[in-house]
């Protein structure tokens, strides 16, 4: 294992403070137990959003906080689920008279986790579970599909509406409605290495790729032989489009997501091999956003996503953010 | 007898068990999840561990809440919550009349259908809960046993009989459900982890 490492044990907490340090215009890292949060706390009362995950998928979740978007997030361990003691530290920190809307991936021990944080908490809280990602069929028997790539549209859209000052009822529907919008899929080229572990998760032939892949370095739905950019994305593409089913010139935002170990230059490929065949379906191409956003640690490849916009979803993308990892128009 | 030293003693040995098939835990979790589960269950055990002298004159149901509430807050992921929830559980029926055997089948019980509402999950699908389910049936079943000895050896078979179990089924819940017909054949990391455990317990009694 090739990586910055002093102590194995020692890699969040180091991180986080060198995080916190870096941003320290933006926001503030908690330890003990950790969080991370906005550096000035906002002076008007609105519905506090607070995300978090594991660690291993920066800038997910912690670049997402400051203004437009989180108000806290809480790191776990590498590819762990927070423990409930941070959401509700967190919680207690940011919350003002309008509630707390927690934004949660679809995994077992975030859900539980998260849950277990909520009951701890005396005021409103409600919650939203993402689950964009279209390669794990859904089912009221199985966990269901997880949260990839969408979720940070999610944070993003949710965040925006949060400033207005917006209920947290409000917030809540309008999450799940752009959770709704909103589909993933992507594919991996190599695995990962958790530092603890100290050798790649899973082992792939070098004329392999895992497609389907989630965010963890876990095995995805199939194993096949690598194709072109072209083929791979337009097998990704119309499986989001099956599920999310849009009109003839449907307007949407394209994220092309890499997973950490893929160049910027591959992924700006792979946004025009997607606008192809998006313009082909005639479907009209209106945002986009294209960079390392939800990772695995250095795993290789990467995600599309596509969210279905309508006049709520544009307004909520293209309002001001700033953030460690996403800022725009301020 | 069951007090803070036992329970130590226990978790002491636990610990061993657990370090002794580390390799294979983790290679387990490699196949059907994403590897962190053995880290994590290490390092609960040693943050369990870690309040062996602060706990040592405390009644069992402070015990296992002490360190149900140290894993919650340490672990993380789905086995942190989910043990949490076991001992913390396991607290709340405590009753110092009864003989250890009744008082640990009504325990257990108790903290078993506190992990099958939190995880919202039952037996069949390819978790902890397949060894944890028949296990606390079993300790129902024979809380008149005297022969501790008859027990833990019973208990022991159990256990691993439903760890074995997990093998052919498929996942529908947890990290390895999204791997579908993949995850058959595998056995499930947590139920591994599980029943070393119990059977880290079971071994304690029967070489006293």
């Amino acid at each position: 294992m090739k990586k910055f490492v002093n102590n194995v044990d020692d890699i969040l907490t180091e991180s986080l403070t060198g995080f916190g340090n870096a941003h320290n215009d933006i926001l503030e890292v908690k330890l003990s137990p950790n969080f991370i949060t906005r550096k000035l706390k906002p002076s008007y009362p609105k519905v506090a959003l607070i995300s978090g995950g594991g660690s291993g998928h920066e800038p997910l979740h912690g670049g997402f906080v400051g203004y437009g978007m989180l108000d806290a997030a809480c790191p776990g361990q590498v590819f762990s689920a927070p423990t409930p003691d941070q959401m509700e530290a967190a919680a207690n920190h940011v919350h003002s008279n309008k509630g707390i809307l927690f934004i949660v991936k679809n995994y077992s021990g975030d859900i539980m986790n998260f849950e277990m944080g909520a009951e701890m908490l005396d005021f409103e809280h409600q919650t939203i579970i993402v689950n964009d990602d279209v390669a794990v069929e859904d089912s009221t028997y199985t966990t269901g599909r997880r949260g990839v790539a969408g979720t940070m549209i999610v944070e993003k859209t949710v965040g925006s509406l949060a400033e207005t000052g917006a209920s947290l009822e409000e917030c809540k529907k309008f999450g799940n409605h752009v959770n709704t919008m909103t589909g993933s899929m992507g594919v991996a080229f190599t695995s990962c290495t958790v530092p603890a572990a100290g050798k790649p998760t899973f082992d792939l032939n070098n004329d392999e790729m895992e497609f389907g892949v989630g965010i963890h370095g876990e095995p995805g739905r199939k194993r096949e032989k690598i194709r072109s950019a072209d083929e791979i994305t337009s097998e990704l593409i119309s499986a989001i489009l099956e599920d999310l089913k849009p009109q003839n010139e449907q307007e949407v935002l394209l994220h092309i997501n890499g997973f950490g170990g893929t160049p910027l230059m591959e992924l700006y490929l792979l946004f025009e091999s997607s606008k192809k065949i998006l313009d082909k379906k005639n479907i009209k191409l209106s945002r986009s956003l294209v960079g390392n956003y939800t990772t695995s640690l250095e795993m290789a490849g990467g995600s599309i996503t596509i969210t279905k916009l309508d006049q709520q979803i544009i307004n909520h993308w293209d309002s001001p953010v700033h953030t460690a990892a996403l800022r725009w128009k301020m | 007898m069951l007090n803070s030293k036992t329970i130590f003693l226990y978790l002491q040995n636990i610990k061993k068990t657990i370090d002794n098939n580390k390799d294979e835990i983790e290679k387990l979790d490699q196949e059907i999840g994403d590897g962190d589960h053995i880290f994590n269950i290490q390092r609960g055990i040693k943050e369990s561990l870690n309040l062996q002298d602060e706990l040592s004159s405390h009644t069992p149901d402070e015990v296992f809440k002490k360190i149900g509430m140290k894993i919650m807050t340490t672990v993380g992921g789905s086995s942190g919550a989910l043990f949490a929830t076991l001992l913390i559980g396991m607290s709340k029926k405590f009753n110092g009349e009864l003989s250890d055997q009744q008082n640990i089948a009504g325990m257990f019980s108790e903290g078993v259908e506190a992990m099958k509402n939190r995880g919202k999950a039952d037996i069949g699908e390819k978790t902890m809960l397949d060894v944890f389910i028949p296990v606390s049936n079993e300790l129902q079943k024979l809380s008149y046993q005297d022969d501790t000895k008859k027990l833990a050896e019973k208990i022991k078979n159990i256990a691993k009989k439903g760890m074995l179990s997990t093998k052919d089924l498929i996942a529908t819940k947890g990290r390895a459900s999204f791997l579908g017909e993949r995850a058959k054949g595998h056995i499930d990391p947590g139920a591994r982890s599980s029943q070393l455990a119990i059977e880290a317990i079971c071994n304690t009694i029967l070489n006293k």
